[in-house]
């Protein structure tokens, strides 16, 4: 690309993928612990999954797919410079990954309210496989929200520079990097949802 | 939004437009359908689309949005070593597993 402008977006995106492969070994290792813990306890996990929320996980996973396509949408708009449309893309993929947050916090909030959190006495009552797999559910789910709220600060940093114009046609590493990284808290989402809701 | 990507057909190969990823979206949109309706199935149909459809869906996501396809084989590389290296480690678990 423009040689003469001292930058380096390959370099750059390659920086943000190796980080990025460092974030899939990190949940690889959560989801091969579940593996093994859901094939020492199938009934514990089965019973487990049950009380959770299909609906709700299943409008979270669609939820974040859309706000991975807003993202991916900014990009095509700024490279077009249509600039007013790439804001609209990533303020929607804000409120949409706010969105996701809010149902989050009422999925937990209802575990909450039957005695279901980190240590809690009523947890401490029932069977191990049950009690490790809503650690395994706090845990991944948990890491997953703070992975969330990240993203969505990097992508309102992201807003603010398209609008400033520091992020523009001929200048937007940031956003692909900033979207790579959403992408990616997309697709944990996306092995999430049958871990929990529907394969449990 | 035809008209944009007959403008930037020449660019097609580096940057795809609105439709391509509207397209990848409701494929993902569908497959999160059927991941549902398998799971409403039976349980062996629920872990059959946990084993296929979800890392089929995963992939989209990874060749499209994260435009893996337009990148050269580094990316790829870097991204298949790390899936494969979690492989490794899952396999060597579950064999130490099968034989206790």
């Amino acid at each position: 690309m423009s040689g003469h402008l001292h930058r380096d977006d390959f370099g750059s995106r390659l920086g943000m993928w190796l980080f990025l492969v460092t974030e899939m070994v990190l949940f690889g290792g959560l989801f091969i612990a579940y593996s093994y813990m859901r094939y020492r306890y199938p009934g514990e996990f089965h019973h487990g999954g049950s009380e959770l929320n299909v609906t709700l996980g299943v409008i979270n996973t669609v939820v974040l797919l859309t706000s991975s396509l807003t993202v991916v949408l900014a990009i095509v708009a700024v490279q077009r410079a249509e600039k007013r449309r790439a804001m609209t893309f990533l303020g929607t993929t804000l409120v949409l990954g706010l969105t996701f947050l809010v149902i989050k916090s009422f999925e937990w909030g209802a575990k909450f309210h039957h005695g279901l959190y980190p240590n809690s006495p009523h947890l401490a009552t029932l069977p191990p496989g049950e009690q490790v797999f809503f650690g395994l559910y706090f845990t991944m789910t948990g890491l997953h929200g703070l992975h969330v709220v990240a993203g969505l600060s990097v992508l309102g940093v992201m807003l603010w520079w398209v609008a400033t114009d520091r992020i523009r046609q001929d200048r937007y590493i940031h956003l692909e990097n900033g979207g790579l990284y959403w992408h990616l808290v997309d697709v944990i989402w996306i092995f999430l949802l049958p871990l929990f809701y529907l394969a449990a | 939004m035809s008209e944009h990507v007959e403008q930037a057909s020449e660019h097609a190969a580096e940057h795809p437009g609105y439709g391509t990823f509207i397209k990848v979206w409701v494929a993902l949109v569908v497959l999160t359908g059927c991941l549902v309706g398998m799971s409403l199935v039976s349980q062996t149909y629920a872990v059959w689309g946990l084993l296929t459809l979800t890392p089929l869906k995963a992939g989209l996501v990874f060749y499209f949005f994260m435009h893996l396809r337009y990148e050269g084989p580094l990316f790829k590389v870097v991204v298949l070593v790390t899936l494969g290296t979690l492989l490794i480690f899952f396999a060597l678990l579950f064999s130490d597993v099968a034989f206790r």
